[in-house]
């Protein structure tokens, strides 16, 4: 459907950096696990789907947020990690909503569980989470075709900030790139469609920068 | 700051750029432009040996370079309060041995000194970092503090020998925050608890490039055969390092593989255990000439930088380690890394891709064997680790977020801290 309200702005291009901090809850077994769960501050349940983002890591990330992995690595429980690593942030309109889900699992699998799953002292789940401080780069964008070109230059800062943070930050919970083509009406719509099939989720941020070019550059290029 | 200041601090910004890419410069001076003018104060208890004062003496000049007035204390005591603080450095290490009264009077005394000797500069500080215990006890002597102090611990204490952190943890709960290298090593405190992997600096003498010339001269110096290959430590000779373990790793590989061991180290100011572990070291040698154990300089950064260079495969076997700067170093140089399976050193040593974790010397054995007859996968290994490092583990990296905490603080510890 046409927009007949046209939101048009400018794109203003934003940094961020983040740093991890400890919560000092951890946990060794599956059942503390699920009352850390109910307990720890919300920002932190959130950090465990993004933070490994910000953190050194070679292998390539098998399971998608740090609750499933350590349920694999640490627990050895390969259905919880499963079942974990389909939660998804987006499908749920609050952190409130996604910590219950995320105990509802771990319960179905106490449930399931003849013994309580343990991990070895030095394989204990740590729950983090992080601060974030956002500046303004000063660069604008009128134009989505400008803002192209500048997209494989833009810092990891700068693509976390536009693309993750803004999923929690939103109302729409989407990025900001497509929220802004939206201002547009339907003249961007393929490009806005494109990005928000993107799954981000086994993804390093260069990688999602480079993907992210890839699909503003692929657009423009079937329009010329 | 007048102009032609600001133009060499530009420089020595820009003299990163080449490595880590503009944008991250750039990333930098904007997140540091909030603190611009903001007093800074790093105290320590060494100005040379260690990781702590290798750390330092590359984030002052770049924290000066963008504009924060950043300097660097360093306190001194007598031989017991050395003895107190490596008493301390390896009970927050796990190692349990009672401090006597009179150590820990030692302690006391020599921070209420320290503490007048610097009190103009660190009572009008914005923010005060202060590394590991040794000045620990410092903040108590300044009620009238109007800055932030943090406590920085570059050690693994994930299980510290508890009537030592009794002793210690009233000093540290004052503080605004403090820093871990690893979630693993953080313990309960009342303050903000940030997370900080270590660095190195690209640039630094022991990290940039070296002429190939410069290299091969390592052999003749210290009398290595360049035709044999070479596994190298380079750490303190300290027990948590594990020499002796090295030693009889080598042992056991070269039994059966022709192969060359040196261990390279120095003594830092601080550390006054380290001639007698030296000692014990070098009978453990004794009628092996193909281990060599050299006692280097503090400053010898450009020959541990070729030797690292010229060694086939970086060996780091800690039994406790709270990060492996040499670890990273030897990554840095395209080295695969044998590691010992703790701390820190987890962070950076994965498993056939950028080395191999080990935990007895007979591990360490067999993952030298294992290399050293497959050339290719140590080049492969070599190169993912330089990459690695380069993504996670450069000085500039350690400074960001160094910035992110400052800046955070000031921001009065909120989850969202918008500037500008």
């Amino acid at each position: 459907m046409a927009s007949t309200t046209p939101d048009i702005y400018p794109f203003e291009v934003k940094d961020c950096a983040l740093i991890t901090l400890s919560t000092g809850t951890k946990v060794q077994n599956l059942k503390e696990f699920r009352d850390a769960l109910e307990k720890v501050p919300l920002p932190s349940i959130d950090h465990h789907f993004w933070g490994r983002l910000l953190r050194p890591q070679f292998d390539e990330p098998e399971y998608n947020n740090d609750f499933a992995s350590w349920a694999y690595h640490g627990l050895h429980d390969k259905p919880l990690a499963e079942r974990l690593s389909m939660t998804l942030p987006t499908d749920f309109d609050s952190l409130e909503a996604l910590r219950l889900e995320l105990v509802d699992t771990v319960e179905q699998r106490l449930d399931e569980s003849e013994m309580i799953p343990w991990a070895k002292a030095d394989q204990q789940f740590h729950f983090l989470h992080s601060q974030i401080v956002v500046f303004d780069t000063g660069l604008r964008f009128d134009d989505p075709k400008d803002l192209t070109a500048y997209l494989p230059s833009l810092s990891t800062g700068c693509i976390f900030y536009h693309f993750i943070d803004a999923r929690r930050r939103t109302e729409q919970r989407c990025d900001d790139f497509s929220a802004w083509l939206s201002g547009f009406g339907d003249r961007y719509q393929s490009l806005r469609e494109r990005l928000c099939g993107f799954d981000p989720y086994f993804s390093s941020l260069d990688e999602i920068r480079t993907q992210i070019a890839n699909l503003f550059q692929a657009f423009f290029e079937e329009q010329s | 700051m007048d102009t032609a200041s600001e133009n060499k601090n530009q420089d020595f910004l820009a003299r990163y750029a080449p490595v880590t890419g503009t944008s991250v410069i750039q990333h930098l001076e904007q997140l540091a432009a909030p603190l611009k003018g903001a007093r800074v104060v790093h105290v320590n208890s060494t100005r040379e040996g260690g990781g702590v004062a290798e750390i330092l003496q590359k984030l002052i000049p770049l924290k000066k370079a963008l504009g924060i007035e950043t300097s660097w204390e360093v306190i001194n005591g007598s031989p017991d309060f050395y003895e107190c603080t490596k008493s301390f450095h390896n009970a927050l290490q796990g190692m349990g041995r009672k401090v006597s009264d009179d150590l820990l009077k030692a302690y006391e005394q020599t921070n209420a000194d320290c503490a007048e000797r610097l009190r103009g500069v660190l009572e009008e500080a914005d923010f005060v970092f202060i590394h590991d215990p040794q000045p620990a006890a410092l903040l108590s002597h300044f009620p009238n503090r109007r800055g932030k102090w943090i406590w920085r611990c570059h050690i693994d204490a994930s299980h510290p020998f508890r009537s030592v952190w009794k002793y210690l943890r009233p000093w540290l709960a004052s503080y605004d925050a403090s820093i871990f290298s690893l979630p693993e090593f953080a313990q309960p405190l009342p303050h903000a608890q940030y997370i900080v992997a270590p660095s190195i600096d690209p640039l630094s003498e022991k990290n940039r490039h070296l002429p190939t010339a410069e290299i091969e001269a390592v052999y003749a110096k210290f009398g290595l055969d360049p035709a044999r290959p070479l596994v190298l430590q380079v750490s303190r000779y300290d027990r948590f390092k594990d020499p002796l373990g090295v030693i009889q790793a080598y042992l056991l590989a070269a039994k059966l593989t022709p192969l060359q061991l040196v261990l390279a180290g120095g003594g830092a100011s601080d550390d006054p255990e380290g001639q007698e572990v030296l000692q014990e070291v070098q009978r453990a040698a004794e009628g092996h000439p193909d281990i060599h154990v050299l006692m280097l300089p503090s400053d010898a950064h450009r020959t541990i930088n070729a030797l690292q260079r010229a060694s086939d495969i970086v060996i780091q076997k800690s039994i406790r380690e709270g990060f492996g700067l040499t670890v990273t170093e030897g990554m840095w140089k395209g080295k695969p890394v044998i590691g010992g399976d703790t701390g820190g050193i987890r962070l950076q040593v994965f498993n056939h891709y950028t080395g191999f974790l080990v935990r007895t010397p007979e591990g360490a054995a067999l993952r030298m064997r294992y290399l050293l007859h497959r050339a290719r996968l140590r080049r492969e290994m070599g190169e993912r680790a330089r990459q690695f490092v380069m993504d996670n583990f450069l000085i500039t990296r350690h400074l960001r977020e160094y910035l992110t905490l400052l800046v955070g603080l000031q921001g009065g510890c909120e989850e969202r801290v918008v500037v500008g």
